[in-house]
């Protein structure tokens, strides 16, 4: 054998074996050299810094020739510490922590999180009704972003670029209403234990509604483009299959669940935030496959339509209620306002602690800096976020800041599926099977 | 749990309020007695009735917060999981993974892991939780049982150091292979870098001054 020389494609001997390093177009003098061995057995390290992994996401495939015979994936590269971080802080700042975990759904983690920390506290059913709809209406748009780069990138990694531009169009919408609403596109840390940080806007509901007819005009564009597009239906149909046993044994949740057929979305089976008051259908397949994912995506869209639209209406009825329970030991003392300088602290509230009352001071000072005690357990708390069950573990040792919190994260947990997935499958197909699981690698690794 | 003294964590002088004189004692939440309420009763009945080492396997029963716990001891773990698996009239089909709880002032029964079920066929939830000691953080793996308890019972590992015996691969799958500790233990620090400003160093959070 020829000593490899090609400074891109170097290659060693070690104990497992000849390793060779490749990167980018050197398959070509790579394949001659490999065919020169009688080893047929090779072994692929793909990512983490891979352009259709989805992030940071490692993955190992033993190959035979094409066909996948063996699938690992390798975590923690985006591991930050949350869940321990959140113990050092109070109650509510834990809130500006979990939703930098599934960065793409930060609202579902946001809520899991907060009604984790009312049910601890009890306070279920002192949340003003308002507030619940503000939720469900953030968390419905939420979705609707979330599901966009879900379809969007899924099809850019299997060659489809236009999609992806379609997409990100119109996850632009939403977070144009995210940011009217909460200031921030992502990361808002806007759903607060009790409530939320604070109303939406006076003219948000025209807005909305505008969007709202804006994106279903959008939807039809993807729909057109891959829906019956017959290279895509080739490389998504029968992909990445895996039936309903395969996935309660693996604890599978979301639309890789729904896709084999049974009609699994806890707003439906196990509704909060009041989901039980609006009316939507849970979209399933049959099909156990990439393209019945697909399909569940994008006809959850329009379910999520649905509901913000009913949404909007209960806001409008609602119009003037509080969006925060009336407890001022545990309401967030503070008011934000939009100023002339951008969203910032309420004026009046800065006057009402500087100058007029000494008991707000002191009240707004230790709600802030010591927060509010909460009172000794646990408690598991799930909500549907797009990619499936996120389940919140708290534990609280009755003082102000959480004793233990931890996130049940579908995508950490549906990764899971990879090797159930695409073993025994063609290499070009381990691409679209993990992005039909749509993992989010800041909630894996948290 | 610690007692906690003072309203701010202040000890000595220093607090001319009154507050730091307050001891808190914290009560967690005991047992519950029969009957539970909601469908509770209806899976430790059949639980007892499936299960005939029901008391010798079950330690306590606690309702709190309309939510039920089995608590386990974890010579009976996997034989209370194949049970819920499979009676009819459980069918816990789903486990939705397991985490860890470090208590350090629970001499003997310093970690505990805590499992959350889900009966897809019932729509019910349940949670099991295992005490074990810290000098001996051996508990059997549930990956037999329900295989998507992999990974969390690596996470589990790798965080606590509870060591799952008869798990497949029980490596650390967030920290570093060479990782030393286990970073979500109460006596790990929160860690951070101190960073210098002028002279001035901020401590890791863990080591400001604290208000609790």
């Amino acid at each position: 054998m020829t000593t490899f020389s090609d400074p891109y494609a170097q290659s060693r001997e070690t104990t497992e074996g000849r390793v060779y390093s490749v990167t980018g177009g050197d398959w070509d003098s790579l394949s001659t050299e490999i065919g020169a061995t009688k080893e047929e057995r090779v072994i692929v390290n793909m990512g983490p810094q891979h352009p259709s992994t989805h992030g940071v996401l490692r993955i190992i495939l033993e190959l035979e020739g094409e066909t996948v015979t063996e699938v690992r994936c390798g975590i923690g590269y985006l591991h930050t510490g949350i869940e321990k971080n959140t113990e050092y802080r109070s109650w509510t700042q834990g809130v500006t922590f979990v939703t930098r975990m599934d960065y793409l759904a930060p609202i579902f983690n946001e809520t899991a999180y907060c009604l984790a920390v009312e049910k601890l506290l009890g306070i279920t059913n002192d949340v003003p009704e308002r507030a619940s709809v503000i939720r469900v209406l953030m968390m419905e748009l939420n979705r609707i972003s979330s599901h966009m780069v879900a379809l969007g990138t899924g099809a850019l990694e299997l060659g489809a670029l236009t999609p992806m531009i379609f997409a990100f169009r119109d996850r632009e919408l939403v977070l144009n209403l995210f940011e009217m609403i909460s200031g921030l596109r992502m990361n808002m840390a806007y759903i607060r234990p009790g409530g939320v940080a604070q109303d939406i806007p006076a003219d948000a509901i025209p807005k909305i509604r505008e969007t709202v007819d804006q994106l279903r005009k959008n939807f039809k564009d993807n729909e057109k483009l891959l829906i019956g597009n017959t290279i895509w239906m080739k490389r998504t149909q029968n992909i990445g299959y895996l039936d309903l046993a395969g996935c309660t044994t693996l604890g599978i949740t979301g639309p890789v669940l729904r896709s084999t057929g049974l009609p699994w979305d806890l707003r439906k089976t196990q509704p909060y935030c009041g989901y039980e008051n609006y009316d939507f259908d849970v979209i399933t397949t049959d099909s156990s496959d990439v393209y019945g994912r697909f399909l569940i995506r994008m006809q959850e869209l329009e379910q999520s339509l649905r509901i913000v639209e009913q949404a909007c209406d209960k806001l409008e009825k609602l119009d003037g209620q509080p969006v925060m329970v009336a407890d001022k030991k545990i309401a967030w003392p503070s008011q934000l306002s939009v100023g002339a300088d951008g969203m910032g602290n309420s004026l009046a509230h800065i006057r009402e602690i500087m100058g007029e009352s000494m008991e707000s001071l002191i009240h707004h000072f230790k709600l802030v800096t010591e927060g509010f005690r909460v009172p000794a357990g646990q408690v598991y708390v799930a909500v549907e976020s797009p990619r499936g069950e996120t389940g919140v573990h708290l534990v609280s040792d009755g003082g102000t800041r959480p004793y233990r919190v931890h996130f049940r994260e579908p995508s950490f947990n549906n990764l899971q599926a990879t090797s159930a997935m695409c073993e025994g499958s063609m290499i070009a197909d381990v691409i679209g099977a993990i992005a039909s699981i749509d993992p989010v690698m800041g909630g894996v690794d948290r | 749990m610690n007692d906690e003294k003072g309203s701010f964590g202040v000890s000595g002088t220093g607090d001319t309020s009154g507050y730091g004189g307050l001891v808190r004692t914290q009560v967690s939440p005991g047992s519950s007695e029969r009957p539970f309420g909601s469908y509770f009763d209806e899976v430790a009945d059949e639980l007892e009735r499936a299960y005939p080492e029901f008391n010798a396997g079950i330690e306590r029963i606690l309702v709190d917060r309309n939510e039920l716990t089995l608590f386990v001891k974890r010579s009976h773990l996997i034989e209370v999981a194949l049970m819920l698996r499979n009676s009819e009239t459980l069918r816990f089909e789903m486990c939705m993974g397991v985490d860890g709880v470090h208590y350090p002032e629970e001499i003997g029964r310093e970690l505990h892991a805590v499992y959350a079920l889900l009966s897809l066929t019932h729509n019910r939830r349940i949670r099991l939780e295992v005490a074990l000691p810290d000098g001996d953080p051996h508990l059997p793996s549930l990956v037999e049982v329900w295989g998507g308890i992999n990974w969390h019972e690596r996470e589990c590992f790798d965080m606590f150091g509870i060591i799952f015996d008869g798990h497949p691969g029980l490596t650390r799958i967030l920290m570093p292979d060479d990782w030393q500790g286990h970073p979500q233990r109460k006596d790990y620090p929160l860690g951070g870098i101190p960073i210098e400003y002028k002279g001035a160093t901020t401590p890791p959070p863990s080591e400001r001054r604290s208000y609790q």
